[in-house]
């Protein structure tokens, strides 16, 4: 295995987190390197979205550290830690009600300058957001329902709004809560696309995904947990012959 | 225009810069239940500082504007960490602690209220409530109406995308208690005497009222919702005692027929065609 020589753009180093006395992530170490898409897979009940929550700032870390290339953002408010460039989606579609695909795009830029420029009206205070959302809309093929409430979508769609929500303002991580769950197969093909083509921009990705043959065709890498702890990690051929994993994952799933 | 067309116009002006003291806030998702708080001291501290200080009433109402909106930030810190009813009842309780500290305030008069002030015009009145309306619906707008808007329908989703939650709820929040402070000061100079029994949880109440009666989504359901609330029970007069009644009765079937309010975004839409953006 070739060693990562550049600073990693994601990096826990031994993240735990506890919910009173159940240990739902142990000593939880891993990496995504810049222009990597990395997989964590394992069932359900794993730690997969707690580790996601961990990454994000919704739940704080029990003990270890999260670093984004380079920094540690471990005890930033969620907030802080999306400006630092970590996005995400979640598993149960979460869009704002009432509001356009357009409005979603904009609305994840979140303003650089000061606050009371964020008083005026967007096309004075803000022209470059609405160049990115443009550029957005285009590269995610959105432009047909570009004033529909994003809500009112069929869910396909809804996943890449989210999706585009997320990558919006520009980020260097990516965060994939089952991006294709509940998709056929024509619609995960769209997604595995984009993504490949949003790592080509310099985007870092890590996802959690149920569909193994999407994961085993996509990933650079994997990490795969049971029970909060990880059990087994390495290249997608690596692991597909894992006996660990085999019992712990695959077997169960046949 | 008669001293009485002119009273109900003065109270509809006062009562549109309360319900967007409202609306500011409830854009947000936070419900205040005690804007008469801030109301009280807007109408207090302009009171003071055009009888007592000598100053012109405009700056009076923007120094009152400003304090009440610092008030209204330091209030909002602790209390919007309180979500739903529970914030509903806490700013219930700061309305009423607001009006009894007024009761007992010797140097404004206390219980027996205070009196001196000049009495401005409704076109006075008329030129803050359509300032205040006109800013509103610029900044809806804007990007930070985006972000409240996203703050009101899912707060950790917002805050995943990156905008500070906190920030803006408390900020909508002191932006609301300046607006209900200018409603108080105008009032406290149209009536031209005050007593803490003005600043009572009926009126925070009408406040609310008038914006889930107009429109709880769009600005302008403020001034609707103004307009019903204050003409409404004058055109109910011919039902005597019973008006009151009948107004609660209208009120319970506004509710049930269309619960956005009278205007929505859509209605506006279909009267306004593409005027927004």
């Amino acid at each position: 295995m070739s060693a990562i020589v550049e600073t990693p753009c994601l990096k826990l180093d031994r993240v735990s987190k506890l919910f009173g006395g159940v240990h739902a992530l142990t000593d939880l170490s891993l990496e995504v390197a810049p222009r990597q898409i990395v997989g964590v897979i394992g069932p359900n009940g794993a730690g997969k979205t707690t580790t996601f929550n961990v990454i994000t700032g919704a739940y704080r870390a029990s003990s270890g550290t999260v670093m984004l290339d380079g920094h540690a953002v471990t005890d930033e408010p969620p907030h802080r830690i999306a400006r630092a460039g970590i996005m995400r989606t979640f598993q149960n579609i979460r869009l704002f009600a009432d509001m356009t695909v357009w409005e979603h795009l904009l609305v994840a830029q979140p303003h650089t300058g000061s606050g009371l420029q964020r008083l005026l009206p967007m096309r004075l205070s803000n022209p470059q957001a609405i160049d990115r959302a443009r550029e957005v809309l285009e590269f995610f093929e959105l432009g047909d329902v570009r004033d529909r409430l994003a809500r009112s979508l069929p869910y396909g769609l809804q996943r890449k709004v989210e999706m585009a929500r997320a990558v919006t303002a520009r980020p260097k991580l990516l965060l994939l809560d089952e991006p294709v769950a509940g998709m056929n197969h024509d619609e995960a093909e769209t997604i595995r696309t984009l993504m490949l083509k949003l790592r080509e921009d310099g985007l870092s990705i890590l996802l959690i995904e149920h569909d193994m043959a999407f994961v085993m065709n996509l990933c650079d890498y994997l990490y795969v947990l049971d029970f909060g702890v990880l059990i087994a990690q390495g290249r997608p051929d690596e692991i597909r012959v894992n006996p660990a994993v085999l019992d712990a994952y695959l077997g169960q799933a046949d | 225009m008669s001293m009485y067309y002119a009273g109900i116009l003065a109270d509809v002006g006062i009562l549109l810069l309360g319900a967007l003291s409202v609306y500011i806030i409830l854009s947000t998702g936070q419900l205040s239940l005690g804007n008469a708080g801030f109301m009280a001291i807007g109408a207090y501290l302009a009171s003071w500082l055009t009888v007592k200080a000598g100053l012109p009433l405009t700056p009076s109402l923007i120094i009152a504007a400003l304090v009440s909106g610092v008030i209204g930030v330091i209030v909002g810190f602790p209390a919007l960490r309180l979500k739903g009813i529970y914030l509903a009842m806490a700013t219930l309780g700061f309305g009423e602690m607001v009006r009894s500290f007024f009761l007992n305030f010797s140097a404004m008069g206390g219980p027996e209220g205070f009196h001196g002030m000049q009495h401005v015009s409704t076109g006075y009145i008329w030129i803050w409530a359509i300032l205040v309306l006109g800013l509103v619906v610029l900044l809806e707008t804007s990007q930070i109406w985006l972000e409240i808007r996203a703050v009101r329908d899912d707060e950790t989703a917002a805050g995943l995308v990156g905008l500070n939650a906190t920030e803006i709820k408390v900020g909508a929040f002191g932006c609301g208690a300046a607006v209900a402070a200018i409603a108080g000061g105008l009032f406290a100079h149209h009536h031209v005497y005050i007593e803490p029994g003005n600043f009572s949880f009926e009126r925070s109440i009408d406040f609310v009222l008038a914006v889930i009666l107009g429109g709880s989504t769009v600005a302008p359901g403020a001034l609707a919702g103004a307009v019903i609330l204050v003409i409404l029970p004058e055109y109910l007069r011919f039902l005597a005692d019973w008006r009151f009644a009948a107004f609660g009765a209208l009120l319970i079937g506004m509710l049930v027929v269309r619960r956005q309010g009278l205007l929505d975004r859509a209605l506006l839409r279909f009267a306004l065609p593409r005027s927004s953006a």
